[in-house]
Parts: structure tokens; C-alpha cells; sequence
């Protein structure tokens, strides 16, 4: 005899599954239709948002520090954990453990000094200062999420393009990394989303260069200027939030399995 | 749908190239690709580089930092630990600590329960339409806090939506700005965090279950368990990996929330929302206690590492 779901707890299930859904995105909802002035549409709350909060300028710094990021990052993260993953030289467990470590240094622990050294080699208020600190903390991440691809990609692979006579450098570069782009492409989308909607170190860092501000710091500065213009607001926040949700619709896949696999226990 | 959360992380995700036939056998003493190979460390070294100088210098900087009274101006004295016991000792940054042990019940434990209790109701059949269900559950984790923030401020203000609802069913007598009031402004900032976990335990949980054998759930009707020990014997003891990871995630997320505490509340009212994330920020540009605001920037690093240890350990019974 095999029992099966009845009929009331398939139903129950979805019930249940639906409440949660909705209590996850009712704030959006409201959030959407106040922005959008509902009952009334109109799209006025977000050309006064954008004008006013200078989001052009803001989502551009965004865009090219989460480009630049992203970029220096990755091809960092391919090179170590190509040889983390797949070369035995002294020290690789200890190399690995040390970037691993990285991954639980939270902002907050590496932000006052970071602000203090930025500021004594006058990189404060730039790019590059931005960058840098958050390049070193993808790195974390990318090495990790590397190394681990490394690991599992077929030996034979390896070996056959050694066979071939190719170097190492050709190995990974004509070989692995072609076969390995879906995880390369989890990396890419989850660091983007770590540098786009970071707040910390973007409010320490551009404390003074109105022009070099991020999107999520031009938002603070916004809601502080607009205290209770909250049609605005919304509409500031949404175009914020924007840029990284669209993403997501696409490629939630890789997100999620990312993002879950951030408290790994080897 | 391949289950989210492996113990290395789980490139299956992806679409993993097909597994070609496993490599012939080797004599013995043949041992490519992981021969001893220099140039690793020429690999390596870009990212060490970097990560060295803008990682863990400044952890080390900070470590160093948290032993003197500074005011990052003029010229630091030794403190030694005083910064650090004057963490635990002061009142108001005691205080700070509590609240952060308040919102991890918001934040980490609040979610896991809601979550088990869905998943508890829908372990046994497995719903259609799952990925949606996913996406939408998981989108808070993807919204950028400081959207959150801004939002949920309205959504709690006077007349928002919130407010807007208790005048609807007569409940106006309720209705307050809730991140205002010294009573509910801790809790309110609690809830955002647990809408936006909820759906982190969800997702690990949803994963969870749907790996636990049918055969499980069939044999434990057999023997005539009801829902709830159905619950305690198969469910719950086959979701412990999921629930140490969720745990962790959670309690890492209410130990880290500065932007919500700086966007939504500032700490206040009085200091009924202040919590260590924001002191770091706070006694270094405001009250210029560079010294003590290392020292608590180093304390939540200490306990983040504790936590990431512990909970796998508590949780799962590893040795």
C-alpha cells in the first residue's frame, strides 16, 4: 500500500506556499504603487527622483565600479584557484585557508582602518579606493568558488591537454574555462550583486566626492534630503534595487545556488 | 532541480560538462596534473596581493588599532584590552550587544521556525511550480538593504502602510511610527529582518526536503505516526544540515546589519536600536573613539568566526 498525498494536503500546501509568497512580496508591491501614485499612474516620482537625486551619475559610478570589480576579481579568483585547485606546491592547503578566512571578515571589522590607510595614500574619495578593498573581498569568495571547480573538473581533461603538449596556461585558458562558464557565471552575478548594493564601505570611503558616489549612497543621501516625500523615495529606492532584481529574474539559478553554498564546511 | 546546498559548493548547479569516462588507470608513480608545480605560486600571487593589502592588512591594522585610546587625530596612548573591556563593561555598549542578541531571535531563529513549520506542512507532497515559488521567496535576499531600508521606513511611518491598515479594521488606537517608539522600534527593525531571511530558510528548507526519501514519510504512516511525530522523526533529523547552514547565514546577517540600523532608525530612540555594526561607525565619525570602535568591529569578526565554527557543530553533532 502506498499512501499518497491526499487532496486537502496538496491544497494546504499550496495554500501555505502562497501566504508566505505574498508576505514576501507585499512590501514591493506597496512599495511599487506608492512610487507609481496608484491609484493615479503616472511615472512623474521617478523623473523627479532621477533628476533630483542625480541617479544618472550615481547608477554610471555603480556600473563602473561593479564592472571594474568584477572584471579584476574574477580573472584573480580563475588564476588561484586554478592553481589551488589543481597543482600541489607547499602550502596550498594553508594558501586556501587563508582566503577562506576572508569570507568571515565582515565589513564592519576592516572598515575604520581601511578608511584610516585609504586616506594616508590619499585614496580616499577615489575609484580605485572603492575598488580595491571590494576586489580584495570577491577575491575570498572567487578563490573558494574556484578552487572548488578546479577540483572537479575531469582529470582526464588535464591530463590530455598535458599530453597535447599544452602549458598550464594554455590548459586554462583553452581547455577548463570554456567548459567551466556556468560557474564562472554564478561567481560573476553574485560578486556584481555584492559590490552593487554595498553601503559601508561606499558611505566611509566617498565621504566627501558628491560625484564619485554609488547608487545606494546616492539613495542615503537622497532619503536624507527627502525625509517624508516618500512617493519619491520609493521610486529612488526601486531604481536602486532595479539593476540587480532584473538579473535575478534571469538568473536566479545561479544566485541561489551560490549564496547557499556561503556557509560551507569542507 | 538539482538540491542547492552540497558540502563543497554545488557546480552541478550549473550544467556541469557530461562526465566523460573515468581516466584510465595509472601505474603507479605516474602523477600528472598534480605534480609539484612552482609556477603555482606565480598564479596565486596577484590575488594574495591583493587580498593581503586590502583584506588582511587592515584586519591586522584593526587588531592593532583596538589596543589604544585614539581619537584619530592626535597621537594614540596604549590601552592594551581596555578597549575591550570597556566593551563589555560599559552599560550602553553592553546594551548594544543585547540588542544584537534580540535580533538574531528576529533574524535567525523567528525565520527558521516559520520556515519549518511550512515545510513540516508540505514535506509530503511536492508542489508543482516550485522555481517560482523559489525566485519569489528568495527575492528580499537580493534587494539591496539600503532599498529595504528606505522602504520599510515608510512602510512603518505614520501614515503608511502599515498604520494605514489598523485604522482600516478599527484598530487605530494601535496605529504609532513604529521605528520612533522606544518600545516597538527594536522589534520593527527585528521583522524587517525576519521578511527578509524567511525566504533564505525557505529555499534551504524546500532543498532539504525534497532529498529525504519518500520511503521515510511512507514507512513512518505505516507505523501510524501523526503529522508531529512524523515531524520530529524524519523531517526534522533529515533537515539538520540545511538548518545549521540557515542558522549560521541568519545570525551572521543580524550581526552585520549596519545599513538598516543607519538608514532606518540611526540607532535611536534614545539608543533602543543600537547595535555593535553601527557603534563601529558611530565611535569612529562621531564621537572619535577610533581605539574602541576597533575593538568592537574585532569583537563581531570573533564572533561571526565563533558562529560559523559552532552552529555546524551544535546543530549537526559534528565532532
Amino acid at each position: 500500500m502506498t499512501p499518497t498525498t491526499s487532496r486537502a494536503e496538496r491544497t494546504t500546501t499550496y495554500a501555505v506556499l502562497i501566504v508566505f509568497t505574498v508576505i514576501a512580496v507585499f512590501p514591493l508591491l506597496a512599495v511599487a504603487s506608492q512610487a507609481f501614485g496608484l491609484p493615479h499612474p503616472s511615472t512623474d516620482a521617478f523623473t523627479g527622483a532621477w533628476r533630483k537625486g542625480h541617479f544618472a551619475r550615481y547608477l554610471t559610478n555603480s556600473l563602473i565600479v561593479v564592472t571594474v570589480v568584477v572584471l579584476a576579481a574574477s580573472v584573480l579568483s580563475i588564476l588561484a584557484g586554478y592553481a589551488l585547485g589543481t597543482m600541489e606546491f607547499t602550502g596550498t592547503t594553508a594558501l586556501f585557508y587563508v582566503f577562506l578566512a576572508g569570507l568571515m571578515v565582515p565589513t564592519e571589522a576592516i572598515v575604520v582602518p581601511l578608511y584610516f590607510d585609504l586616506r594616508s595614500v590619499g585614496l580616499d574619495n577615489t575609484l580605485p579606493g572603492l575598488m580595491l578593498p571590494q576586489i580584495a573581498q570577491s577575491v575570498s569568495f572567487g578563490v573558494f568558488w574556484m578552487r572548488a571547480y578546479f577540483r572537479s573538473a575531469p582529470r582526464s581533461l588535464i591530463e590530455a591537454s598535458r599530453m597535447d603538449g599544452a602549458s598550464s596556461w594554455t590548459t586554462l585558458w583553452r581547455v577548463l574555462l570554456p567548459v567551466g562558464r556556468p560557474a564562472i557565471l554564478t561567481m560573476v552575478v553574485l560578486i556584481a550583486m555584492w559590490t552593487w548594493n554595498e553601503f559601508l564601505l561606499a558611505l566611509v570611503i566617498m565621504n566627501s566626492n558628491e560625484d564619485l558616489r554609488t547608487a545606494p549612497l546616492g539613495l542615503s543621501i537622497f532619503q536624507g534630503q527627502h525625509q517624508t516625500e516618500y512617493q519619491m523615495l520609493m521610486a529612488a529606492a526601486l531604481i536602486v534595487a532595479a539593476p540587480v532584481v532584473l538579473v535575478y529574474v534571469f538568473l536566479q539559478r545561479h544566485f541561489i545556488a551560490g549564496m547557499l553554498s556561503g556557509a560551507i564546511k569542507e | 532541480m538539482k538540491p542547492p546546498v552540497t558540502r563543497a559548493p554545488d557546480h552541478a548547479a550549473g550544467d556541469r560538462a557530461p562526465d566523460p569516462a573515468p581516466a584510465p588507470a595509472r601505474p603507479a608513480g605516474a602523477r600528472p596534473p598534480g605534480e609539484p608545480r612552482r609556477i603555482g605560486y606565480l598564479y596565486v600571487l596577484p590575488a594574495l596581493v591583493v587580498y593581503a593589502a586590502f583584506l588582511l592588512w587592515p584586519l591586522l591594522h584593526g587588531a592593532y588599532l583596538s589596543l589604544f585610546h585614539w581619537d584619530g587625530l592626535t597621537v594614540g596612548t596604549w590601552a592594551g584590552l581596555g578597549n575591550y573591556t570597556q566593551a563589555i563593561s560599559d552599560p550602553h555598549l553592553r546594551g548594544t550587544f543585547r540588542h544584537a542578541a534580540v535580533l538574531v531571535l528576529f533574524y535567525a531563529v523567528l525565520p527558521c521556525c516559520i520556515a519549518f513549520l511550512l515545510v513540516a506542512v508540505m514535506s509530503r507532497s511536492r508542489p508543482r511550480g516550485l522555481t517560482f515559488f523559489r525566485t519569489v521567496l528568495f527575492l528580499p535576499q537580493v534587494v539591496a538593504m539600503v532599498a529595504v531600508a528606505v522602504a520599510w521606513q515608510w512602510i512603518y511611518s505614520e501614515h503608511g502602510p502599515i498604520n494605514g491598515t489598523l485604522r482600516l479594521v478599527g484598530l487605530g488606537g494601535l496605529a504609532r511610527g513604529w521605528l520612533g517608539d522606544f518600545t516597538w522600534a527594536l522589534p520593527s527593525v527585528g521583522l524587517i529582518g525576519t521578511w527578509a531571511e524567511i525566504g533564505l530558510a525557505m529555499v534551504l528548507f524546500l532543498a532539504g526536503v525534497q532529498k529525504i526519501p519518500r520511503e521515510l514519510y511512507e514507512a513512518a504512516r505505516v507505523d501510524g505516526a501523526g503529522a508531529v511525530r512524523e515531524f520530529f522523526a524524519v523531517t526534522l533529523p533529515g533537515l539538520r544540515r540545511e538548518l545549521s547552514v540557515a542558522l549560521t547565514l541568519t545570525i551572521i546577517a543580524a550581526l552585520r546589519n549596519f545599513d538598516l540600523i543607519y538608514l532606518t532608525t540611526g540607532g535611536g530612540p534614545g539608543d533602543a536600536t543600537r547595535v555593535p555594526a553601527y557603534e563601529v561607525y558611530n565611535r569612529t565619525f562621531n564621537t572619535g573613539e577610533v581605539g574602541l570602535a576597533c575593538a568592537i568591529g574585532i569583537t563581531i569578526a570573533i564572533v561571526v568566526f565563533a558562529v560559523t565554527a559552532g552552529v555546524g557543530r551544535l546543530v549537526e553533532g559534528r565532532a
